[in-house]
Formats: C-alpha cells, sequence, structure tokens
C-alpha cells in the first residue's frame, strides 16, 4: 500500500543523504521523494511516498523521528491530503500529428511548453495516477524525454503541520 | 573569550567535566593536539595503539562511569579505523563522542592526502553527527553532541573538523543549556498506562522480567531489583542486562537465547506475562518472537519508541525511561508471591558439576566458576566474542555489585582489553577482569603497550585452543564438520609475548595450576595475564 508521509527538516546540508540512507538500510521502499523548502527558511519539507504494510510505514515514521534534524514527521491519509505532482514530457511529433497531440492535451488538461518543426514538450500537473493515465495516452506518440518531480501533498481544510517553538 | 577553534575544543571538554580522552593523532587533527597539551593537568591523553580501540576504551569508560566518554582520531584512515568502534557503540546505545580531524575545508570534496567523508561512512552508526564549516559553531556543536549522545537512548556522536577550522580564532563562551527541536527524548512513561503495565503483571500467573542494556543505560538497577523482589517476579536477562541481577539471587534465571542457559530459556517459554525493561528483542535472544506475541502477554518499556513493535508486537507499550516508570511503579507495587511458578523454574536451573577436560586442558566453565568465586564482589568483566564470551556470560557468577561489558550487539572481536583500560581508568578502585580468546586477544594486544605506558592494571585471560572455537563449532554443527579458515597456527606463545611486554603471566593446563593462576590474577596489583588452555573441540554450552 502506498502511503504519503510529510517530513518537516532542518535545512542543512546532508539531511537529504541521512534520510535516503535511512530508507535504503531498513529496506524500506520509496516511490518518490520531493524537497523544498517552505515558508520558514530554516525548515524544509520532504514529501514521501513509501510502499509497505503498516508495520513498515509505523517503522519509517519512528525511525525517521530518530534523526536528530528531523522536525515533525506525519503520514498523510489518502483522502484527508491535497496532492500535486508536475510532469514534463518531450514528444517526437511530425507536423501531421500535431493536432491529434493538441486535442489530448486540451481534454487532459496539459499544456504546450514548447513547440518546435519535430517535437512538442507538454506539462501536467497533476496527481500520480492522473499522470499514470497521462502517461498511457501519450505513449504512442513518441515519448523521447520525460520526467516527474514526485509528489508534494498538504493536508485538506484547516489543518496543518508546523514545527512546535 | 577569545581563542582558537582547537582551544576551544579544550574548554569544551573541561566544562563536560571530561578527565581522559583516547585518540590517536595525525596531520589533520594537530592543532587540537597542540592545544590539549597545554590542558595537559586536567585532561588526561591516552595514546591508544589503533584508533577503533581508542573508541572502545571511550565505550568501557562510559560504561563504568555512566556518562559520555571521548575519542580522537584523524582524518582518511584514523577517522576510518574508528568507524568500527562508533558501530559497535552505537549497536549498545553507549554514549561517546568522537572528534576527527578533517582537511581543510577548501580541500573537501578532492581526494586530498588522508582525506575520507568519515560523516558519510559514519552515517549509519552514530545518534547524530557534525561536520563543523564554520568555527563560530562549535561551542554549540560540543554542548549539543554531549547532550544528544549521554540523554534518550544513548549511543555514539561524531564531530568531524576541519583543520583551517581547528586553527581559526573565535568568541569562546559555552552555552548553558541546549535546544534541539527535532530531538526532544521522552522521559516520563505515561501514568494510566504505567498503571495497566502494572495492573497487566499483577494478573500474571506466571511473570517473568527480562532485564537489557536499557536498565544500565537509565541506571535503573536499583529500581529493576526492587520491583523483582516486592513482586517476587523471576528474572532473566539478555547478553547487555547481565550483572544487573546477581547470580546468587533466587530470583535470578540467567541469560536467555541462542547461547543462554536452559532455565532462561525455559522461562521465557512457560511465561505467561513477559515484561521487557529496555531489552530489544535481537535475534539472538528470541529467535521466534512471532511465536512468543502469540502465546505471551508482553510488556514492554523503552525510551526509543521504535523498538516497541520493532522485533516484537507488545499488548502494553510503554514509551520512557526505565528509571522514571519503575519509580513510578514501585509506589504502587504491592507484596506478591510466585511460589509454585519459581518452584518450576528451579528445575530447569543447571547443576554444578563440571565434565572432565582431556589432558593438558581445563574445563572453560568450571574455570569461568572458579574465577567468580575468587574475585571480589565489585569486580568488572570485560568479555570479548566468541566462545570465551558465552563461558563469561554463562559461567562467570556475577554477585552483587559486579559488573559485566562486553560488545552485545555488534559482536566485536578486540573489544575487550581496550574497553577494560577504559573501564579500569573509570573504577580505579575495582578489579578488571579481561576474558578473551586465542583469536580476539590477536586483534587487540598492543593495548598492552597503552596499559603499561598508563598503568592500568588491568587482569588479562586468554582462553587458547589454538581455534575460533565459535566459528569452528558452527562449521561442526552445520557443515559437517567440514573445518576451515578456523586455525590459529602461527600464533605467539603468549607467555613469552607478555615477558616481551614485562609484565607477570600463567599458563594454565590442569586444575591445580588453575587454582593458582586465579589466586596470582586475584592479587596482582600489576597488569597480568594468564593464558587457559581449552581443548580444540570444547562446546560453547
Amino acid at each position: 500500500m502506498k502511503h504519503t508521509i510529510s517530513v518537516l527538516v532542518e535545512n542543512h546540508s546532508g539531511v537529504l543523504s541521512r534520510i535516503s540512507g535511512l530508507f535504503s538500510r531498513r529496506g524500506f521502499n520509496i516511490d518518490s521523494l520531493a524537497v523544498g523548502p517552505t515558508q520558514d527558511p530554516t525548515i524544509s519539507r520532504i514529501t514521501i511516498i513509501a510502499d509497505g504494510n503498516e508495520y513498515t510505514v509505523e517503522q519509517i515514521e519512528k525511525q525517521l523521528n530518530k534523526l536528530v534534524e528531523v522536525i515533525k514527521v506525519k503520514t498523510l491519509e489518502k483522502d484527508e491530503c491535497l496532492a500535486r505532482e508536475l510532469l514534463i514530457a518531450k514528444l517526437s511529433v511530425p507536423a501531421d500529428k500535431r493536432s491529434e497531440v493538441m486535442t489530448i492535451a486540451e481534454i487532459t488538461g496539459a499544456k504546450v511548453m514548447d513547440l518546435t518543426l519535430t517535437t512538442m514538450t507538454l506539462e501536467l500537473c497533476d496527481t500520480y495516477s492522473h499522470l499514470k493515465r497521462f502517461e498511457e495516452i501519450i505513449a504512442p506518440y513518441n515519448v523521447i524525454e520525460l520526467v516527474r518531480t514526485g509528489t508534494i501533498a498538504i493536508s485538506k481544510g484547516a489543518d496543518t503541520i508546523t514545527a512546535k517553538k | 573569550m577569545r581563542m582558537t577553534a582547537a582551544q576551544a575544543i579544550v574548554e569544551c571538554l573541561k566544562a563536560e567535566n571530561i578527565k581522559v580522552v583516547y585518540g590517536y593523532p595525525g596531520a589533520a587533527i594537530c592543532p587540537f593536539y597542540d592545544a590539549l597539551l597545554d590542558a595537559k593537568d586536567d585532561i588526561k591523553h591516552v595514546l591508544v595503539r589503533h584508533e577503533a580501540n581508542g573508541g572502545h576504551a571511550a565505550n568501557g569508560y562510559a560504561r563504568i562511569s555512566g556518562k559520555p566518554a571521548v575519542c580522537i582520531a584523524t582524518s582518511g584512515p584514523g577517522a576510518v579505523n574508528l568507524v568500527t568502534a562508533i558501530a559497535t557503540a552505537y549497536a549498545d546505545s553507549i554514549p561517546i563522542v568522537c572528534i576527527t580531524g578533517q582537511v581543510n575545508t577548501d580541500q573537501i570534496g578532492r581526494d586530498v592526502f588522508q582525506e575520507a567523508d568519515i560523516t558519510g561512512a559514519a552515517e549509519p552508526f552514530v545518534k547524530h553527527s557534525y561536520l563543523l564549516s564554520d568555527p563560530k559553531d562549535l561551542p554549540r556543536v560540543f554542548k549539543e553532541a554531549f547532550y544528544i549522545a549521554g540523554t534518550g537512548r544513548p549511543g555514539p556522536v561524531l564531530i568531524d573538523i576541519p583543520m583551517d577550522v581547528q586553527k581559526a580564532e573565535i568568541d569562546f563562551e559555552y552555552p548553558e543549556s541546549v535546544s534541539i527541536r527535532g530531538y526532544k527524548p521522552s522521559s516520563k512513561g505515561n501514568y494510566n498506562q504505567i498503571k495497566r503495565v502494572l495492573s497487566a503483571l499483577e494478573s500474571a500467573e506466571k511473570p517473568l522480567i527480562c532485564i537489557g542494556g536499557g536498565v544500565f543505560a537509565s541506571n535503573a538497577q536499583n529500581e529493576i531489583c526492587k520491583l523483582a523482589e516486592i513482586m517476587q517476579i523471576p528474572v532473566i536477562t539478555t547478553m547487555m542486562g547481565i550483572s544487573v541481577f546477581s547470580d546468587e539471587n533466587p530470583l535470578f534465571f540467567g541469560m536467555l537465547g541462542m547461547h543462554g542457559v536452559a532455565s532462561a530459556n525455559r522461562a521465557v517459554n512457560d511465561c505467561d506475562v513477559l515484561f521487557l525493561v529496555g531489552a530489544r528483542v535481537g535475534d539472538r535472544a528470541v529467535r521466534t518472537p512471532l511465536t512468543l506475541e502469540k502465546t505471551t502477554k508482553i510488556l514492554h518499556i523503552d525510551i526509543d519508541p521504535a523498538e516497541i513493535g520493532k522485533n516484537v508486537g507488545a499488548d502494553y507499550p510503554l514509551v520512557g525511561d526505565a528509571k522514571l516508570v519503575l519509580q513510578d511503579m514501585l509506589q504502587m507495587a504491592k507484596p506478591m508471591e510466585h511460589k509454585e511458578w519459581i518452584n518450576h523454574l528451579n528445575l530447569s536451573k543447571a547443576k554444578k558439576d563440571f565434565d572432565k577436560a582431556p589432558e593438558g586442558t581445563v574445563n572453560p566453565r568450571e574455570f569461568m566458576y572458579k574465577l567468580s568465586k575468587t574475585m571480589p564482589a565489585n569486580t568488572i568483566v570485560s568479555a570479548d566474542v566468541g566462545q570465551n564470551q558465552i563461558w563469561a556470560a554463562t559461567g562467570y557468577k556475577i554477585k552483587d555489585g559486579g559488573r559485566f561489558i562486553t560488545s552485545g550487539g555488534m559482536g566485536t572481536m578486540g573489544y575487550s582489553v581496550p574497553a577494560a583500560i577504559g573501564a579500569k581508568m573509570a573504577a580505579p578502585d575495582r578489579p578488571v577482569v579481561v576474558i578473551c580468546g586465542d583469536g580476539s586477544f590477536q586483534m587487540e594486544f598492543m593495548e598492552l603497550a597503552t596499559a603499561i605506558q598508563h598503568g592500568v592494571a588491568i587482569k588479562i585471560v586468554v582462553m587458547t585452543n589454538n581455534r575460533l572455537g565459535m566459528v569452528r563449532e558452527l562449521q561442526t554443527n552445520g557443515y559437517n564438520d567440514r573445518q576451515t579458515a578456523v586455525f590459529l597456527d602461527g600464533s605467539p606463545d603468549f607467555i613469552k609475548l607478555a615477558n616481551a611486554y614485562g609484565i607477570k603471566s600463567y599458563r594454565v593446563t590442569n586444575d591445580e595450576t588453575m587454582d593458582e593462576a586465579i589466586d596470582m590474577l586475584k592479587n596482582s596489583d600489576e597488569l597480568c595475564l594468564i593464558e587457559v588452555v581449552v581443548d580444540k573441540m570444547a562446546k560453547t554450552l
């Protein structure tokens, strides 16, 4: 089962290597990991999508909490969070296929970022499962490069994850 | 006050009341050593003969003093040599602070001479680590390092300091307090949960207490012993918990596990409620935790929330410092009786008759037994790893006030001699006995020089059979007796070796010489060594 884990960490060099090291060392599987600064410049937020049963996710939380530079760990319930991921795909598209790809972009909500005589570059920001479907749809159109950011997520409603003072 | 960062390190160590450090110098740590020379009246530097042994010596010192101890190494190979000691301390939750020199900041990452990414290499084995890039951070980093090492679940902390940082000038002021927002170790247990744990223990018909190394870490020996006495609950220990309870106590049933004693394993098997105190239920202690979960109600105190439910599911988890939790329990505990259950366990207690050893050898269990009967109660035993460790763990009968230390989690050979040096320096008035084998001794005997240089009078017992006995036994039992790579041919004559170091020694080959040697060991005020010859096919259990 997939779990979305939000981790607030000190914005220090080396924190990411401690966290990724912990995952590989303890045999936890990561689907994606995204990291960036928060409204507080001393704190970074890492969103991890991990695969595993209840025991595993409990151990991940506890082991993360043991790291001195980890300030807060919270697993976001699937239905209680807003999650997004950005995908950019470069397609090799001959002129006669351009409008077909444009239609797909329109329907799926993807944007054309860049256009050349031979290629089209699309971006789509959506949930993990929508992006997966989008990948399937564009697969027949000669995808020559594809890159994704990994999921970031935040709780729905007024709930927040903040560092205790 | 204005001073170099190197001088500031010395001031930090003084502020932490560090009296002795174990180290090995090199170019990248020279600024610190230069500053340390000016403080030689306050801080004694012990030059070990290998960096790992500096870490083990600090480990032994920390266990006996109950406070973080310090070891030092230079950059590159010095630092990397320390990794085994760091991992050993981590596995046993021992508070040590390791200071390593690093190449100049502007050279980091260029693979210069004696450069190693030690914070990277040690990362899996440290509680926390610092690569100090700004000299101004030094006082705070040291304050934090000692705090992190010694609080919560203790463990090793590494501070890696580039040479140019050591030379930089700073305004020194040692912080009075620590505030780390990501590190707030829990201490007091949840009161309602404590009550539930106690009532589960009270309602048990066949309760059992299993003590781990966490009881030493929280200094809760008295509390757990009192609780067991009041409630009349039988007690067993893991290897790390040995010597919390005296072997002479009728409630005590020994060490459990793969190499444990029958009575302890019988107790785990037959109890209905198992109360784990600072024990992590490692694989050598409990081989089938899933079975145990199903048949036994498990109460588990640990200061580390991650230990609860990691290896064994707990019916009553309780996060907190064992000492504080047990103090709360003692407030409420009522006297109880479990005579039938204790009588049942007494049936599986081993009898003390020893098989006659083959000609020219002695029975190692008999030796341990006699040694323990002769040595004073407050003796510290430092056991190495291998058959010698198990003979010591199960054969040496601990009296009230005794102490047993060993590398329990990592199982690091070559631990016992340097750890004993540290232990003896932390408690100069207590006898310290090393138990090691001819395999492990050859990983550590260079530290005899350290002991001589600093007048550290430890008593060393080398059990010899020219074999790596535990591996030999594994090959005998698990690999059709295809013995390979376990023969220690080429080993020195250990008596001549002792002579070369100028220390008293004695070889034991039969029962008569055994008694004489043990007396010599007991009465010697100086560093001494006895070699105890055991059969090449001697069994662990």
